[in-house]
């Protein structure tokens, strides 16, 4: 069933009246308090007289979907772009008509990025102390004085982590740990996190919450922009939602629910079903039989039916994309029988696997799932250069414009012009570019990896109504993903795999998203 | 100093082969020899940590030995306008035309954004070009004494009667390599270099100020030029315009086999001393065993590719060596 949209004017006359609700029990001081903030960008009004403010302390959200003016509003503050006149900035009780990066800083304002802005082949304590080197009056330093201000740092936020180790050879979650160490040098007090989450597994995103809250007790004000709603609801005490740079409202968390904040989010109501339908009479597709690889997985045994979709979920490590890539011919397994249509293959590159229709749509897609540089036909076409060539065996531009327009419009991708690169779409329209990209091969079996991370929750509506269409016409979809919910939903049975084993499968319709998180995170 | 890094590896290579060759050759170990490894390779050697330091700030220079014996020209006739000069003059004179020479690469490549191999391919064929011409390719030996007697820092006659010696080039190298080891290790500007090396966007983003990098590298890879030149022609006794040709890819082969990373970020003082002292001790080796000089040749191309490659090893080892444990172990620790 897809999801309703409808303007939700109901919703949007809630949202306002909740806003003005005077719920504030206890009144701290404000660190932040923005009034009647605009910005135009070429004609496109990004910021349209927003007003928010944080509380000394206070652990806020910033919600919104993908270019709903967030980072817009980030940057506003923190001096990178200056606001239309008429906008008031007040931080910690002081009035500034003019911002700068430079006294945003010295106010102890800082960002994290979502790229870090690291260093990775320097150490992790110059990593953290790094402002402190910044300059251009030479001056010597000593690595000892370092270390010790680094580890003070590191200590505040109750964590250790190896001074000395080079910064590559940490994992992408102690990265983000030494992101906020090196905000905190700068003696933070009102720290942006930008998705700090998004490619996190759940131990590690809730380690990286204990330490936001543990910054919150010593009264620095966070603002916490995520896309994942439950941990939006999980860690703040109040969300402001944005919406096409308009301001929906500012919430108290109590009592809201992730339906709510992405009907405040979208302006849509998302009714969506569970989608789950029986296939056990359709033909086999893929067939797995006691694969295995060493210190991946083994004895997986599994079946794809025409048109169903099965989702994979489990912790991140258990050995789902090691599945995946074994799938698609990246690593070979050591044991066991793949079957395709009842013939047994054996795929030795993906090559191999894109010839016998096997699709995947992969977890990174920035890195491994675009070729960001190159335009949205390119990336189109990538695969099936071999499909697309006219006389003398030369590509032919007239059938590559044929296939680019087929799937754009079959697809809905929302773009100017095919020529344009592809880092001009959204998240959402990316990943519909990816998918293009591997339907234009005519996969039987199309493995989607984590296809949501990075798409808003809008996006990610459209990406399963696709899905859903490409299974109704027989397509077989293995869905990964350790969004339970996401599986719960979008699935017509859900496999759990733990330590790169199938420990349970389940169907949707006999169970419930707290049941199957509490078997997973168990 | 890691036990996996490049450093400690060639470090160990170096002992071996200086072992090897030690009981290969009697000729090898001896005082003789070593003081004229460490002359033949001084110059060498304060190019390297000049070049070290513009890759460490993600850049690369082809023209630093031209610019050499552009410096080496224009000093003899900046010396006759002087007056004659003396050693202070010299450094002086030498250290800042090859700082001027320096700076053009630096804002060529900052002010158009151009990446620093093509301009440095075209600032090398220009001065070459610049200087052929106008020299027409005549030598200079009509040289200020000061500049062209030898000047000895060590000296030692053995039982023998054979005099070893070092000169005053080994000082000046000395000198330099202390000096660039202090700017990239232990001042505020190194560690801005090896951090815009690193990650230029994220740099910028933290405030470093690029066009100071840019000139500092560019700007100390000149000095370097500079002062090499001069103590060139100190042991060689002349200036000859096509001299220092072609010896750029001598040392760039020499400091990347040290470790310092063409995509920046990443080298030190040691890899590059160890670097040049490989190279150096492999041809020296070669010739006292008689070997053909091609094979010196091969032998650096294969090395180079041997301790490049190799760096990407131990994380494979590792892979292999996780297989044999549980699944499980792929995990990433649980709080």
């Amino acid at each position: 069933m897809p999801p309703q949209r409808s303007i939700a004017v109901a919703a949007e006359l809630l949202g306002t009246l909740e806003s003005r609700m005077p719920d504030k029990p206890e009144l701290k001081p404000l660190a932040l308090k923005l009034g009647g903030v605009s910005k135009v960008f070429g004609g496109v009004q990004a910021l349209n007289a927003v007003s928010f403010d944080v509380q000394e302390g206070e652990i806020h959200c910033l919600s919104g979907e993908n270019g709903c003016g967030k980072s817009t509003l980030i940057k506003i503050v923190t001096g990178v772009y200056s606001p239309a006149p008429g906008a008031r900035i007040e931080i910690f009780g002081r009035r500034f008509d003019v911002m700068t990066p430079n006294l945003a800083r010295s106010l102890g304002i800082e960002v994290i990025w979502q790229d870090l802005a690291l260093f990775p082949h320097m150490t992790v304590a110059e990593n953290i102390a790094f402002d402190e080197l910044v300059g251009t009056r030479p001056r010597a330093v000593w690595i000892r004085g370092i270390h010790q201000r680094a580890e003070a740092v590191l200590a505040r936020l109750g964590v250790s982590i190896d001074l000395n180790s080079s910064l590559n050879s940490l994992p992408i979650a102690q990265r983000q740990i030494v992101a906020i160490a090196r905000a905190l040098m700068g003696n933070a007090k009102l720290l942006f996190m930008d998705e700090p989450t998004s490619s996190l597994s759940q131990s590690e995103t809730s380690r990286l919450l204990e330490v936001v809250r543990t910054l919150s007790r010593q009264g620095v004000a966070v603002v916490f922009v995520s896309h994942r709603l439950a941990e939006v609801l999980e860690i703040s005490s109040r969300v402001t939602v944005l919406r096409d740079g308009k301001l929906v409202g500012v919430f108290p968390t109590a009592g809201m629910t992730q339906a709510r904040l992405g009907e405040l989010m979208t302006g849509a109501r998302f009714e969506q079903g569970m989608s789950a339908r029986d296939r056990s009479s359709s033909p086999a597709v893929l067939e797995v039989e006691n694969l295995g690889r060493s210190g991946e997985f083994e004895n997986v045994n599994l079946t794809i039916r025409a048109g169903e979709v099965v989702g994979m979920t489990g912790l991140i490590g258990a050995g789902r994309t090691e599945l995946a890539h074994a799938l698609i011919g990246m690593t070979r397994p050591e044991a066991g029988a793949v079957r395709l249509n009842g013939k047994r293959i054996r795929l030795r590159s993906i090559r191999d696997a894109i010839r016998e229709g096997i699709a995947y749509v992969s977890e990174d897609r920035l890195g491994l799932g675009l070729v960001l540089k190159q335009s949205i036909a390119d990336n189109t076409v990538i695969a099936v250069l071999d499909r697309i060539l006219g006389k003398l065996g030369l590509l032919s531009p007239q059938r590559q414009l044929n296939l680019v327009d087929h799937w754009i419009g079959r697809l809905a991708v929302k773009i100017g012009h095919a020529d344009h690169a592809i880092l001009t779409l959204s998240g959402g329209n990316q990943q519909r570019v990816v998918l293009a990209k591997w339907l234009a091969t005519n996969p039987k079996l199309l493995i989607l990896d984590s296809p949501t991370v990075g798409v808003d929750v809008g996006a990610r509506a459209g990406i399963f109504e696709i899905v859903r269409e490409l299974a109704d016409q027989g397509i077989a979809i293995l869905l990964i993903s350790d969004e339970v919910l996401e599986v719960l939903l979008n699935s017509d049975r859900i496999l759990h795999i733990i330590d790169g084993r199938i420990a349970g499968e389940y169907d949707p319709r006999a169970t419930s998203a707290e049941e199957l998180e509490q078997r997973i995170y168990a | 100093m890691r036990l996996n890094s490049i450093e400690s590896r060639l470090l160990v290579v170096l002992v071996l082969m200086i072992f090897g060759l030690s009981l290969a050759s009697d000729q090898f170990l001896t005082l003789g020899n070593l003081t004229s490894l460490l002359n033949n390779n001084a110059v060498n050697l304060i190019w390297a940590v000049g070049l070290l330091v513009v890759l460490i700030a993600g850049g690369i220079d082809i023209s630093f030995a031209v610019a050499a014996s552009v410096v080496q020209y224009v000093a003899v006739f900046c010396f006759q306008a002087l007056g004659g000069g003396n050693w202070l003059i010299g450094f002086i004179v030498c250290g800042g035309l090859g700082i001027v020479l320096g700076l053009v690469n630096a804002v060529l490549i900052h002010g158009f954004r151009i990446i620093s191999i093509v301009i440095t391919i075209a600032t090398f064929n220009a001065y070459f070009g610049l200087l052929m011409f106008f020299s027409k390719g005549r030598f200079i030996y009509n040289l200020p004494d000061w500049w062209t007697d030898r000047i000895f820092i060590f000296e030692h006659q053995s039982a023998t009667g054979t005099w070893s010696e070092l000169n005053l080039a080994v000082a000046v190298m000395v000198v330099c390599v202390a000096a660039t080891a202090f700017l990239i290790r232990h001042t505020n500007i190194g560690r801005q270099l090896y951090a815009f090396g690193d990650n230029p966007e994220g740099a910028r983003r933290a405030g470093v100020n690029i066009t100071v990098m840019q000139c500092v590298a560019f700007g100390w890879m000149g000095l370097m030029a500079g002062i090499a030149g001069l103590m060139q022609v100190n042991i060689v006794k002349e200036v000859v315009p096509n001299a220092l040709y072609g010896r750029e890819l001598d040392v760039l082969a020499a400091v990347v086999l040290g470790g310092a990373r063409l995509g920046g970020g990443r080298g030190t003082v040691l890899g590059c001393i160890l670097g040049v002292m490989f190279v150096a001790i492999t041809q020296n080796g070669l010739n006292l065993l008689g070997v053909s000089p091609f094979a010196f040749q091969m032998i650096i191309g294969a090395a180079i590719l041997i301790a490049i490659s190799s760096s990407n090893v131990p994380v494979e080892l590792k892979r292999f060596r996780w297989r044999g444990i549980s699944p499980g172990s792929f995990r990433r620790a649980d709080p």
